[in-house]
C-alpha cells in the first residue's frame, strides 16, 4: 500500500528518474511528501527509501539534518522572523516577541487550532527589508509589529494567493523528463573531444 | 567619488518587471550569447572565460577559468550550480534568480558546453520559495525554446538541467557539503584530500561547482570578449561585483559597482549607492564580506571593493555583503548573534565547531544577559585560539571546513574594535542598550 497518494506516487517516480542515482531524489521526495502530508512522516519516509534505494533511517538521517523538514506536524503557515545580524539591527529580536505574544505561542510552538507555527530563523536573504519575516518559504516584507498583525489577520479569516499551504515548496514543476538519452549524451561528447585532439593535432 | 560608469552586466534586467519572462530575455538580447558560444569551440569559450579572470562570487574567490581548467577529463563529469545563498546579509544570488533566472539558465548552458560536462545541477536554497518558481519556469521555458534538450538551437549539442531544492542548512554552501546533499545525505563536508571536486566530485565523477553570480556573468562575456571584462576593476579584481548592503544605511540593497575603483566609503555614502547612514549615525564597524569575515573599523573606509584589497587588510571580500554596524549597536549583542549562527549551523563533525560554538555563544549570551565576568574576555579570545590557532587570518584551519575558523571573526573584531563595551556589560550587568 502506497502512502503517496497515485498522483503524488507518479509524481515521486518522475523526480526519481531526473537523477543518475536514485538516492538524489531523497529532498525532493521529502519535500513533495511534505507538499500531501504537511510534514514529513515515518511511513512517507519508509516509501522514499524504497523509492531511493536507501533505508527508512538513511532517510530520516538525510531529512532531520534540515531546517525546512518537520518531522512533526506543524500549523498551516509556518512564520519564520529572522534575527541574524542585518535584521538584528533592525529591531528583529523585538519583532520576534511580540509574534509570539501576537500568536500566543513560544517559537517551535504551533497555535491550538494548528494555523501558526512559529520559528526563528537564520538570514533568509532579504536583509533590505529588515526584519524580514517569512511565511511559508514566501517573503511577506511586514517589518512592523502593526504589519505582522494585520498579516497574521489576514491568514486567519481566508488564504493570501501568494503563499501556498505549508509544504508546497514550488507551484512550478518540471514540465519535461530528461530529454537526452545517456547514450546520446555519450556519443556527442566523445565527438566533440575527438575533434578537439585532431585539431591539436593538426596545430602542434 | 564613486566610480559608476561601468556596464551592469547581471543586473540590465533586474529592475525590469517581467524580467525574468522568457519574452522579455530574447526581446533584450537573450539567449544570443548562447548561440555564439555554440558557433565557437568549447575550449575557445573557456579561453574567453579566462581572459576574463573571472573570480568566483561565491566567498572563496577562486578563479573560475581555472577551477575549470581542473576539470579531470572523463566521460562523465558535472557541472553544479550552487544557488544555496545562505551567509548572512547576503542576497544578491536570490535577486539574481528572482529577477533574471534565464542569464543564470544561459550562463549554465554555456559553461556546460565548454566543459563538455555529462549533466547540469541547479541546486537552489529551500528557503527561496520564489526563486525555485522562477528558475524552474525559466529551465521549463528555455526547454520550449530549444535552448535545452536533444540538439539546441541545431548545433548537435544536447543537455539536461536538473533544479535541485535544498531544505535550509548553511553549510550546503560548501561546494562538497552540497554535493553530498545533492547525492541525497546529510550536508557533511566532505574530508579532503580529495581538495577538489574538479577531481572527485559529485558520485566520484569530475565536477565543477559554480556560484550563481558567477555564471550569470558567462553570457556578457562571451558576448563581449574576456578582455572586455578584464579591462573592468584592477589588478585580480576584474569586472563588476554585486554588493549587497545592509544595517544602518538610508538606502539599503544590491548594487552592482565596478571592482577595486570603488571604496567601502563610496558604496555607503554615495547618493546612487547606500545614500549615507540612517539619521547621520556615526559608524562603528563594518562588516565587509559576509558574516565570517573579520570586521572593519571606520578607519578602513577607504579600503577598496577588491579581493586582494581587502586581503591586505585582514579581513575578506567573501560574498560582497557589507552590513553597517552604527556607533549606537550594541557590538557585544551582534557577536553574541553571530556566534549563534554558527552555533546553529555547525554540521557537528569536526570537535572545535560543535563544541567551541556552544561554549562561545554561553559565554556571549551570559555578558549580554548579564551574567558576564571580567575573564569571560580572555576565556573568549582562549576558546577562539582553540579553533583557529594564531588568531590570524586567513584563519588555520583545524576543522574538515573553513565554517569553524570563520567562528572567532566576529568575537575577536568585536573585542578588538570595542573592549570597553564587553567591560561596561560585565560592570552593569549586562547590555544597557535596551
Amino acid at each position: 500500500m502506497s502512502h503517496f497518494l497515485p498522483g503524488f506516487r507518479l509524481r515521486a517516480e518522475g523526480i526519481v528518474a531526473l537523477y543518475p542515482h536514485a538516492r538524489s531524489a531523497t529532498l525532493p521526495l521529502c519535500h513533495l511528501a511534505q507538499e500531501q502530508d504537511g510534514y514529513l512522516s515515518a511511513n512517507a519516509m519508509v516509501e522514499i527509501a524504497e523509492l531511493t534505494e536507501t533505508t527508512p533511517a538513511e532517510v530520516r538521517g538525510t531529512a532531520s539534518f534540515f531546517d525546512l523538514f518537520h518531522l512533526e506536524p506543524v500549523g498551516t503557515y509556518v512564520v519564520g522572523v529572522c534575527t541574524n545580524i542585518a535584521c538584528l539591527l533592525a529591531g528583529g529580536l523585538e519583532l520576534l516577541a511580540h509574534a509570539e505574544r501576537s500568536l500566543g505561542v513560544a517559537v517551535g510552538e504551533t497555535t491550538a487550532e494548528g494555523t501558526f507555527t512559529l520559528e526563528e530563523c537564520e538570514c533568509l536573504g532579504d536583509c533590505d527589508v529588515a526584519p524580514c519575516v517569512q511565511v511559508n518559504c514566501r517573503f511577506v516584507r511586514t517589518t512592523t509589529p502593526d504589519a505582522f498583525d494585520s498579516l497574521i489577520d489576514q491568514l486567519r479569516t481566508g488564504a493570501i494567493p501568494e503563499i501556498p499551504r505549508f509544504g508546497l515548496l514550488s507551484r512550478v514543476r518540471r514540465s519535461v523528463g530528461l530529454a537526452v538519452p545517456t547514450e546520446v549524451i555519450a556519443t556527442e561528447r566523445a565527438r566533440v573531444a575527438a575533434e578537439a585532439t585532431s585539431n591539436d593535432r593538426a596545430a602542434g | 567619488m564613486a566610480k559608476l560608469d561601468a556596464p551592469q552586466i547581471v543586473t540590465s534586467r533586474v529592475g525590469l518587471d517581467d524580467g525574468h519572462t522568457l519574452a522579455r530575455y530574447l526581446a533584450t538580447g537573450g539567449y544570443e550569447s548562447l548561440r555564439r558560444a555554440l558557433s565557437m569551440s568549447p575550449a575557445a569559450v573557456a579561453e574567453e572565460v579566462d581572459a576574463a579572470s573571472l573570480l568566483g562570487r561565491g566567498g572563496a574567490g577562486f578563479p573560475a577559468g581555472r577551477k575549470w581548467s581542473m576539470l579531470k577529463k572523463d566521460p562523465v563529469t558535472y557541472l553544479v550550480v550552487n544557488g544555496d545563498e545562505s551567509e548572512p546579509a547576503t542576497f544578491k544570488d536570490r535577486l539574481l534568480m528572482e529577477r533574471d533566472p534565464h542569464q543564470l539558465v544561459e550562463g549554465v548552458i554555456i559553461s556546460a558546453w565548454a566543459l563538455q560536462v555529462t549533466a547540469a545541477f541547479i541546486f537552489v536554497r529551500g528557503e527561496f520559495g520564489l526563486g525555485l518558481e522562477r528558475v524552474l519556469t525559466a529551465v521549463n521555458d528555455a526547454y520550449a525554446h530549444g535552448a535545452l534538450g536533444l540538439d539546441i538551437f541545431g548545433s548537435g549539442f544536447s543537455l539536461d538541467v536538473v533544479v535541485h531544492p535544498g531544505a535550509g542548512a548553511y553549510i550546503c554552501g560548501d561546494e562538497t557539503a552540497l554535493l553530498e546533499t545533492l547525492e541525497g545525505k546529510r550536508g557533511f563536508p566532505r574530508i579532503k584530500p580529495p581538495f577538489y571536486p574538479a577531481a572527485i566530485g559529485l558520485y566520484g565523477q569530475p565536477t565543477v561547482v559554480n556560484n550563481v553570480e558567477t555564471l550569470s556573468n558567462i553570457p556578457w562575456i562571451v558576448l563581449n570578449g574576456g578582455r572586455a571584462f578584464a579591462a573592468l576593476g584592477k589588478g585580480r579584481s576584474t569586472g563588476t561585483r554585486l554588493f549587497a548592503l545592509s544595517g544602518r544605511v538610508r538606502r539599503p540593497g544590491v548594487y552592482e559597482i565596478e571592482m577595486v575603483h570603488n571604496t567601502f566609503r563610496d558604496l555607503i555614502f554615495d547618493p546612487a549607492l547606500g545614500g549615507g547612514t540612517t539619521d547621520d549615525v556615526a559608524i562603528k564597524a563594518v562588516i565587509p564580506g559576509g558574516a565570517s569575515s573579520p570586521w572593519f573599523g571606520p578607519d578602513l573606509l577607504d579600503v577598496p571593493l577588491g579581493q586582494d584589497e581587502v586581503a591586505e587588510h585582514g579581513s575578506m571580500l567573501g560574498s560582497g555583503s557589507v552590513i553597517v554596524i552604527g556607533a549606537n549597536d550594541c557590538a557585544v549583542r551582534a557577536a553574541w548573534r553571530l556566534t549563534r549562527f554558527f552555533q546553529r549551523e555547525s554540521c557537528g563533525q569536526c570537535t572545535p565547531c560543535r563544541e567551541g560554538a556552544g561554549w562561545l555563544e554561553r559565554i556571549l549570551r551570559r555578558l549580554e544577559t548579564g551574567g558576564g565576568r571580567r575573564e569571560d574576555i580572555d576565556l573568549l579570545l582562549d576558546v577562539c585560539d582553540n579553533i583557529a590557532p594564531g588568531l590570524g587570518w586567513p584563519p588555520q584551519q583545524t576543522t574538515i571546513c573553513p565554517l569553524g575558523p570563520s567562528i572567532p571573526s566576529p568575537i575577536t573584531s568585536a573585542i578588538a574594535l570595542c573592549k570597553d563595551e564587553f567591560f561596561a556589560h560585565v560592570e552593569h550587568g549586562g547590555c544597557t542598550d535596551g
